[in-house]
């Protein structure tokens, strides 16, 4: 069974459809029981890092999550679910849940390309340059492009924790990977067939 | 590098497409949902749905229409018309939309902009800027001024003084439609949609005025909009998603080729 973190953060029901269009059964749940008897786990998010670690401390989500990780059953975070498994966010200077070491920045100021000046957030379809193969991407072609809009991006401290990198006036990482961890910025149940490819692939990932 | 997004606008009328909607294809001129499917098929990178429901009591299918959308199509889609307050908005992104747009009531009572930035995020609020071409004055310095009320009535307020506040107050993007150029099928407006584009930082959506695919070429060239919005020119099935987004890429124009 799958288990969708619920933690008051946005998106949860898009993610829920997103897995019933692909014929997945799964529990919505903020319940570590539920949670514990899953065999995956997905941890989405829309919405600004400090309410939401807020939220998951009182719920102590935050302290169930490291053990979960522990346990190398495969993990999957969404959006802000990945910005905040990191030890920080400049988004309302938060302390997070430190699952990966680094922090989640703000894109810079004034980033332009090709002479022309970039909006922030960051919103539409890009692609992702991935460094290695990996089970969750597997069956989509590269040229592929994802839906994204944040204003903050992830930034590991250890190289070998990127798995992806997209360009947006300068390169950032936009997919994370350490061992039954994976965590994307984009949005694969808004990313059209790439996007359900990703979660039906996480679904049956063992987590390796 | 991020793409330049093509999105069909459909206008819902009590659960129903309406308003210049003659399709001569085959497609069901009834729902917006099979449309909505269809564009998404054909490569749409978010759909808008602008709800010109009229009655109140009969505003409850949108919803509907809304759940029903979510669940066919998965790439993003915003709606529009009628949001009054923080309510509709809810309302409309619990049923499943991702960014909510609103217009005259932004106009009335800016605050719902920073309301619904703070409870759902800017990301999820679009400004709708309904804009006519005016001689520049005093009132006006951009020469371009804010209608309301599908364009019968001025307000008085500079586009590019609305533009600039609807970014502080919180929206997270501008949908910005020249009522001068809208129905035309004659080009985008250019010149207002590179001026406004020019001056926030926020992305904008050019709208109004689509009738070809040089048009939109112009609008993500030299009106630097982030985002096309279309209607006609797909609705009445003289082109296809595929075939503009074709069109754009061999004007080396980067746009979303695989879905």
């Amino acid at each position: 069974m799958i288990a969708i973190i619920d933690y008051n953060a946005g998106n949860i029901t898009s993610v829920a459809r997103a897995l019933h269009n692909i014929g997945q059964d799964f529990v919505i749940t903020d319940d570590t029981k539920k949670l514990n008897a899953a065999s995956h786990v997905i941890f989405p998010g829309v919405g600004a890092a400090g309410e939401a670690m807020a939220y998951l401390r009182q719920k102590k989500l935050d302290a169930w999550l490291q053990i979960w990780i522990n346990t190398g059953k495969p993990l999957m975070g969404i959006c802000l679910g990945t910005q905040i498994i990191l030890d920080y966010s400049e988004e309302n200077n938060t302390e997070c849940i430190g699952l990966v070491t680094g922090s989640t920045k703000r894109f810079p100021e004034h980033l332009s390309s090709a002479g022309l000046a970039l909006k922030i957030p960051h919103m539409g379809w890009n692609s992702v340059t991935l460094k290695r193969t990996h089970p969750v991407f597997s069956d989509i072609a590269p040229e592929s492009e994802y839906y994204f809009v944040h204003s903050y991006y992830p930034s590991p401290s250890d190289e070998t924790a990127v798995l992806g990198t997209t360009d947006y006036g300068m390169s950032f990482c936009s997919v994370l990977a350490v061992k039954n961890l994976i965590a994307m910025q984009f949005h694969p149940e808004k990313s059209g067939r790439p996007g359900l490819q990703i979660l039906k692939n996480f679904c049956s990932w063992g987590g390796k | 590098m991020i793409s330049k997004r093509i999105i069909p606008c459909l206008d819902v009328r009590d659960g129903k497409l309406t308003k210049g909607v003659k399709f001569k294809g085959n497609i069901d001129i009834g729902d917006p949902v099979e449309v909505a499917r269809e564009y998404y098929e054909q490569g749409a990178d978010e759909i808008v749905f602008y709800d010109i429901t009229a009655s109140s009591d009969k505003r409850d299918i949108m919803i509907d229409v809304v759940r029903r959308v979510a669940e066919t199509i998965f790439i993003p889609f915003s709606v529009g018309g009628g949001i009054r307050n923080l309510d509709d908005m809810r309302r409309v992104i619990l049923a499943g939309a991702e960014k909510v747009s609103v217009n005259s009531a932004a106009v009335l009572e800016p605050k719902i902009i920073t309301q619904g930035a703070k409870a759902f995020g800017s990301q999820c609020v679009v400004l709708g800027m309904d804009v006519k071409k005016v001689d520049e004055s005093r009132q006006t310095p951009s020469g371009y001024e804010i209608v309301i009320e599908g364009g019968r009535k001025y307000t008085g307020i500079d586009a590019l003084w609305w533009a600039k506040e609807g970014e502080n107050l919180g929206a997270g993007e501008i949908c910005l439609n020249s009522i001068d150029a809208d129905g035309t099928q004659d080009g985008y407006e250019l010149n207002l949609t590179a001026l406004i584009s020019d001056n926030v930082h926020i992305p904008v959506i050019a709208s109004g005025g689509a009738g070809t695919p040089e048009h939109l070429a112009d609008v993500l060239t030299t009106g630097r909009a982030d985002a096309a919005l279309i209607a006609s020119m797909v609705h009445y099935r003289t082109y296809t998603i595929t075939q503009i987004k074709n069109y754009l890429s061999d004007q080396k124009i980067k746009t979303r080729l695989l879905w």
